[in-house]
């Protein structure tokens, strides 16, 4: 890939914290991706037509309100429907362990939780979007 | 010559503090160490140096450093206060009782995204938010369940809600009027402070100006209706958690407090005659010192900006009256046991800088919603520094340490430098709408990830002395029902109720709101048809819009 790594970072839902996706949002453009934040309020529908319309290779969800189980597989659901679950996607935020399976099951990619540093969450990105890239 | 002015004004302060203790006695009738050693109610250096007495004063005294009543703790411990709210009305309303029962003795209630931001729980951007980080209303209904056999007249309830704080305030006063309880005997606080909502928390509805209206509006009919209602909650909480230091804390909720007084005042209000209600909402996070000195610092400098740059004359108009909650992001996902020190710290802290009320956070709290046990062990912690450690028997214990004092002047100085930049910008709300506030928080977050990082800054359990196997405590959670149950509630309530009644009262409120009368009535009417939160502030979104941030 000779761009660079495209992510689309965003907050479903009505939580308005966003101190880590501003975070998230300023240590991934740091490390040499270009980021997009979608700012507070998105739905998993407007987020979809976004991801697709500025064609990236991840979308980096954060929610601290609870609502997560409901909101990122919506956002799973909607890229296949639209033939765009070649987009990675990752979560973030106040998310119980016992939660984590069921969203790996609905395609979330990797979840990391209060205590992760951004360095982790860069190595992740660039090696799920390699991998993703010698699939195809 | 100053050594005696020292001498009498202390000797003053003694004299009226005696014969204040009939009408407000103090708890005890003396206060001695477990060694038998008589503590005594102030203790004051001797005054060596005249200029450091005169800047620090006495409690209960201009400029306040040491607290705004003259026997603190001594004569009234800080109200208990914990947040909580969550799922329906009905299961909010048990956790209420269960913490009444166990010795808490202000309420505090916690809503839930769709009500902070107006939306019904059938409305679809409520979709999977419903009753999660607080109690679902839509309508009189729900307040009705939430506060069922709850004395409105005896208990003082804390409200956390900001865009559609006048719609909440209505129905409480209305819940209030079917008890029995007449609006000028409630007690309690609505937070209603929408400048840290564009700035920090983002639970915003409409733009600055007309939230400004509404704030304002709420000020002036509480003056004449609720006059025991603290009619906002300055808050300097969310800003932190944003990521501000302890000065940004106390400029930036000191400069949003600036704006509304003079917002207030632009109204046509007297400043003494809402100035006494408003109080203010401060964090305390883990460095222990700098924590004490901010909330001194913010009591003398508030005390200042109000009796010379608003030439307020009442004293109550100087007092900044406060509620702390210990810090939530400090907490860790970790080892959670932990953050029952962090928050113990914490606790220690705001109880030694002054503060009037108190919540201290649940050791589960970066995990999820605090359960029932981890919210008896956060009381207990306030319980064990009221009655155990021995703090609350002395005023200011820590004042005229030499750190201390230092770090106090250090802070409003610095806190004074901020105010400044936010005057040369426009005032607070240009400030906001500029993003000023908004980008110095967030250059500072950043900073402080970045030494977390790099393990510069320590978080116990977190980037150092890690456990590899941890095991995972129980969590709170909310039924995934609850979503569907409140629907058809709401759904059922819309097709029982009045509605041409609804439609009347939405109509004169969108009528008021496109002029200039004030909104508490015309709210309080709606509130009263049973219109829901939703349908009241999408009427006031079809005149005011809502805000798009920068």
């Amino acid at each position: 890939m000779n761009r660079p790594i495209r992510v689309l970072v965003a907050k479903p839902g009505l939580d308005g914290h966003d101190r880590g996706a501003l975070i998230i949002a300023q240590a991934l453009r740091d490390e040499g991706m270009e980021v997009i934040y979608t700012g507070l309020r998105q739905s998993p529908a407007q987020i979809v037509a976004t991801a697709i319309q500025e064609d990236v290779d991840v979308i980096g969800l954060s929610c601290l309100s609870g609502a997560h189980n409901e909101l990122f597989p919506e956002v799973t659901r909607l890229l296949k429907e639209q033939g765009a679950d070649d987009i990675i996607v990752i979560g973030g935020g106040v998310i119980p362990q016992e939660d984590i399976p069921f969203l790996k099951q609905h395609g979330i990619a990797e979840v990391f939780t209060s205590g992760t540093t951004t360095k982790e969450t860069a190595a992740f990105i660039r090696q799920a979007v390699k991998a993703r890239e010698a699939q195809t | 010559m100053t050594k005696r002015t020292f001498d009498d004004a202390y000797q003053e302060w003694k004299e009226k503090t005696e014969s204040s203790l009939t009408k407000f006695p103090e708890r005890k009738q003396s206060f001695v160490t477990p060694s038998g050693i008589e503590v005594d109610r102030l203790y004051v250096g001797n005054a060596e140096n005249p200029s450091d007495w005169e800047r620090i004063g006495f409690p209960g005294e201009y400029p306040y450093t040491r607290g705004i009543r003259p026997t603190m703790y001594r004569g009234r411990l800080w109200t208990m206060r914990q947040y909580a709210g969550f799922g329906s009305a009905e299961e909010t309303n048990r956790r209420f009782r269960y913490l009444l029962e166990q010795g808490q003795t202000g309420l505090s209630v916690a809503f839930d995204l769709p009500t902070q931001i107006g939306y019904d729980s059938d409305d679809p951007m409520a979709k999977g938010e419903v009753g999660k980080v607080g109690v679902a209303i839509d309508s009189l209904e729900d307040m009705e369940r939430l506060l069922e056999g709850i004395p409105l007249d005896q208990v003082s309830t804390s409200m956390t809600i900001n865009a559609p704080a006048s719609v909440l305030l209505a129905m409480y006063i209305a819940v209030g009027e079917k008890q029995g309880v007449p609006s000028h005997q409630l007690r309690g606080t609505i937070q209603n402070d929408i400048l840290k909502e564009y700035i920090a928390r983002g639970t915003y509805i409409f733009p600055p100006q007309p939230s400004m209206r509404l704030i304002t509006d709420v000020f002036a009919y509480c003056a004449e209706h609720v006059p025991k209602w603290n009619t906002i909650s300055i808050s300097g909480y969310h800003i932190r958690e944003a990521g501000s230091t302890a000065v940004q804390e106390v400029a930036f909720t000191l400069a949003n407090g600036i704006a509304y007084v003079e917002a207030a005042v632009k109204a046509g209000l007297d400043v003494d005659q809402f100035a006494p209600r408003l109080s203010f909402f401060f964090n305390a996070h883990n460095h222990f010192f700098e924590e004490i000195a901010k909330f001194r610092a913010a009591r003398r400098l508030w005390a200042r900006i109000m009796r010379e740059r608003f030439g307020a004359r009442d004293p109550r108009s100087w007092q900044l009256r406060f509620h702390t909650q210990t810090g939530g992001s400090t907490l860790t996902a970790q080892q959670p046991d932990n953050n029952i020190v962090r928050v113990t710290l914490q606790a220690l802290a705001a109880v030694l800088g002054g503060t009037q009320s108190l919540h201290t956070n649940a050791r589960d709290e970066a995990l999820a919603l605090p359960t029932e046990e981890s919210a008896r062990i956060a009381l207990r912690t306030q319980q064990i520094i009221a009655y155990e450690s021995g703090v609350a028997d002395t005023v200011d214990p820590l004042g005229g340490s030499y750190f201390v004092e230092a770090l106090t002047d250090r802070i409003e100085e610095e806190a004074v430098r901020y105010i400044q930049k936010i005057d040369d910008l426009g005032g607070a709300v240009s400030a906001v709408e500029q993003g000023y506030m908004q980008r110095e928080i967030h250059r500072v977050a950043l900073e402080t990830q970045r030494r977390i990082e790099s393990g510069e800054e320590v978080v116990v359990g977190m980037n150092r002395f890690r456990l590899e196997d941890e095991p995972q405590p129980p969590l709170h959670r909310v039924d995934p029902a609850l979503e569907r149950k409140q629907v058809e509630r709401v759904q059922s309530l819309r097709a029982r109720r009045d509605g041409q009644r609804v439609q009347e009262t939405l109509a004169a409120l969108k009528r008021a709101a496109e002029g200039t009368d004030n909104l508490m009535p015309h709210i309080l009417a709606c509130v009263k048809a049973y219109a829901t939160v939703g349908e009241i502030c999408h009427a006031l979104r079809d005149v005011f819009g809502e805000y798009q941030p920068v």
